[in-house]
């Protein structure tokens, strides 16, 4: 098997005509780690939902490509299928369903009719993983994000992660509201998933994280794109110095997109 | 990629031949309330019962918002039923049978289609099953009836079991209580009597299927259910109906006696055609410590009105409604429940799950009544509703009667729709958007789902995923 590509070109979006995304570049290898950097208001995570396809952003311009197919044309459960997965910052709660019942379902939806998964493997492996991730047996019957704390929805999130396997994740600050321990453990279940097969993208404002998450390329973020890209020495830089230097070197007065978001 | 199936169409809208061997002439008049009587071989004092109904019927006014405080938003639907294009009594076939074989062929494939005998060998303690007015077939478990359960239909129990009819018959619904149980009473055919003896535990339920299968036919089926002291009894009822371009009527009256310390626990699944009126009232009585469920789903139909009521007599008695309503295209679910506090320390739990989509309308009718002795009770009521689409509807009507101050009287509504974001979340886990509106929908009804006993609750879920399929995009 070639190895696995995400390709985004000159990327731009919208949100309700106001433009977000000015021209994005990035391409992402399997075996690969990129952290996405920048502060607030900058675009982070409107890349990470146009990637996967939420209907509220409109792409005007550019291409994407998942192993060489237009991830663009595809409705966000076909990118799914394609092998994109987003770990959502503010993930929703749906009452009455429960988490494994919702797991096992959208393992199923990705394999396909006539070959599900086995009710027994399927527990096992949520077991397995749910270990990793230090969860309490009880999330496995409690209905998907209610009642659950911030970190209690993040490590959900990488726990359908785990799950699902998928070729490309993008981890949408995921640290965000996360203790110390909660980091350790939610890191520890990325650098699980890493392989040859897979690529990461970390959107994240705090060099925090990848101090246990070894990133191969760092990308700053601003106005809408990346700015400045480089190798893990410049996640350490920005966290001694902070941004102000990139603007400087860049001469960037605002480095929002003027829409918070 | 998933292709979205067609739209759905009722799935047990099938007719099937007309094998009856009697069917009253259209229209009601005093004439055919006594050929039923006779027909049926009844003792004069059913047919003074229903004679005396038959005057209740005429001289009670439609309900509506001008006669009637608790009909205020009445549901138009209503004035087009014509009650002289309804026939009320049509009798399937000459016997009863006690095993299917005896059934007649073209009924037996009716019930044979809808998985009523698999059902029976499989989880049931007992079975009948209404086709037109008539009790076509009938069977217990020898078990029960060796510790005196009674489960006949109700014109059996009328001959067999007089003392115990007279006792209690129309004494929890009488005839005036409102126009359709006045034509109940004075037209009813079959249903179910259940009798369950001081201290008998019914482990498995016993369940009735009710078939409509004419045009312009009225079923009127009668059930009343007695658990004696400290005894238990599951009963659950499913009906369904052909699909036809006229309306048909289902006008049932249920009457429950739920002694002290008893349990009673009533499911009921209906799923009728899109041109039926379902107008049915059900009441229970409970005494004291005695426990009185409601499980109640509503699919389908041209318009329900039914609001299950528990009267808590006793100290300490217990009520719990808990039902869902489905209203489609064409269609109103004007459902809710009423809960009586008469004595101390009762509690009442009413919570209420409805579904609109396509234009169809849902409304929440609920009564909460504390008597003067209801000191230290409560109730606390749960309304909530899903609507699908801009065109559909939801209205929520409570009425509270209070006249102890030591009460507790909560009351929570909530209207959602399926957000743009929950499907997003749920797509980007490889759900279509079909399944993702499907697993939102079946975790908005799983409180009622989870109360069904299991076979039910795959079949409940079914169903939903049926009358769900092409109401999305």
């Amino acid at each position: 098997m070639s190895t696995p590509n995400l390709s985004i070109r000159d990327l731009q979006v919208s949100i309700e005509d106001k433009q977000i995304l000015k021209g994005v570049n990035l391409s992402v290898n399997g075996g690969e780690i990129h952290a996405i950097m920048g502060p607030n208001g900058t675009g982070k995570s409107t890349l990470a939902s146009a990637l996967m396809g939420h209907p509220k952003y409109e792409v005007t311009s550019g291409s994407v490509t998942i192993n060489g197919e237009d991830l663009l044309e595809m409705e966000v459960d076909e990118r799914a299928r394609a092998g994109l997965f987003l770990a959502m910052q503010y993930p929703s709660e749906v009452s009455g369903v429960t988490n494994s019942d919702f797991l096992r379902s959208a393992i199923n939806a990705k394999r396909g009719e006539g070959n599900e998964i086995s009710l027994m493997k399927f527990i096992r492996e949520m077991d397995k993983q749910m270990e990793v991730l230090e969860m309490d047996e009880s999330f496995a019957t409690r209905y998907l994000n209610e009642g659950f704390s911030g970190g209690e929805k993040k490590r959900n999130e990488i726990l359908q992660m785990m799950m699902l396997k998928p070729t490309f994740s993008i981890l949408d600050e995921i640290d965000s509201g996360l203790d110390i321990d909660a980091l350790k453990i939610v890191a520890a279940g990325v650098n699980e998933m890493r392989s040859p097969d897979r690529g990461v993208i970390i959107i994240t404002h705090y060099q925090r994280l990848l101090n246990y998450i070894k990133p191969d390329f760092v990308h700053v973020f601003m106005q809408g794109k990346i700015v400045k890209s480089g190798g893990p020495e410049l996640a350490e830089r920005l966290e001694q110095e902070g941004y102000d230097w990139v603007k400087e070197e860049l001469g960037i007065v605002d480095e929002t997109v003027g829409h918070r978001v | 990629m998933t292709t979205i199936p067609e739209l759905s169409e009722y799935k047990y809208g099938f007719r099937d031949k007309d094998v009856s061997v009697f069917r009253a002439k259209r229209g009601l008049t005093r004439e055919i309330v006594e050929e039923i009587s006779k027909m049926k071989g009844e003792p004069d004092w059913m047919l003074e019962f229903r004679l005396k109904s038959l005057e209740q019927f005429y001289k009670m006014p439609m309900p509506s918002n001008l006669n009637s405080k608790w009909f205020s938003l009445l549901p138009g639907k209503l004035d087009e039923l014509n009650f002289d294009d309804i026939t009320y009594y049509v009798k399937p076939s000459e016997r009863q049978g006690k095993t299917w074989e005896e059934v007649p062929d073209e009924i037996k494939q009716t019930f044979d289609k809808l998985g009523i005998p698999e059902a029976e060998q499989k989880f049931l303690a007992g079975v009948s099953a209404q086709y037109e007015s008539e009790v076509v077939y009938h069977n217990m478990q020898k078990e029960l009836e060796e510790q005196g359960v009674i489960f006949c239909d109700t014109d059996t129990a009328v001959r067999e079991y007089p003392e115990l009819l007279k006792e209690y018959f129309g004494t929890v619904v009488p005839p005036a209580d409102n126009k359709f149980a006045a034509l109940n009473s004075a037209v009813w055919s079959g249903g179910s009597f259940i009798y369950v003896p001081k201290g008998v535990k019914c482990e498995v339920p016993l369940q009735a299927y009710f078939r409509i299968n004419s045009e312009n036919m009225g079923q009127f089926e009668r059930t009343l259910i007695i658990a004696d002291e400290g005894s238990f009894v599951h009963y659950v009822e499913g009906c369904t109906a052909p699909v036809y371009s006229t309306n048909s009527l289902h006008s049932a009256v249920v009457e429950i006696i739920v002694k002290d310390n008893a349990r009673c626990r009533y499911t009921t699944i209906q799923n009728w055609a899109p041109n039926i009126y379902n107008l049915v009232t059900k009441r229970a009585v409970a005494e004291r410590g005695a426990h009185m469920e409601w499980v109640d789903g509503n699919i389908g139909s041209k318009l329900t009105m039914k609001y299950p009521a528990v009267v808590m007599k006793g100290e300490g008695a217990k009520a719990d409604v808990l039902s869902i309503a489905v209203a489609g295209k064409d269609q109103h679910q004007d459902a809710g429940a009423k809960v009586t506090a008469l004595a101390p320390n009762c509690t009442a739990t009413i919570i209420s799950k409805s579904i609109s989509k396509q234009g169809g309308k849902v409304t929440y009718r609920g009564l909460t009544s504390f008597g003067r002795n209801s000191e230290g009770s409560k109730a606390n009521v749960k309304c909530d509703t899903l609507i699908l689409d801009n065109e559909s509807t939801s209205d929520t009507i409570p009425y509270n009667e209070i006249k102890n101050d030591n009460i507790i009287l909560e009351h929570e509504a909530t209207v959602s729709k399926v957000s743009e974001d929950q499907l997003f979340y749920l797509m980007s886990r490889g759900l279509s958007e079909n399944e993702a509106t499907q697993m939102i929908i079946m975790g908005f009804i799983e409180p009622f789902t989870k109360e069904l006993p299991m076979e039910y609750a795959v079949e409940m879920n079914r169903l939903i995923k049926f009358e769900m399929e092409g109401s999305i995009g």
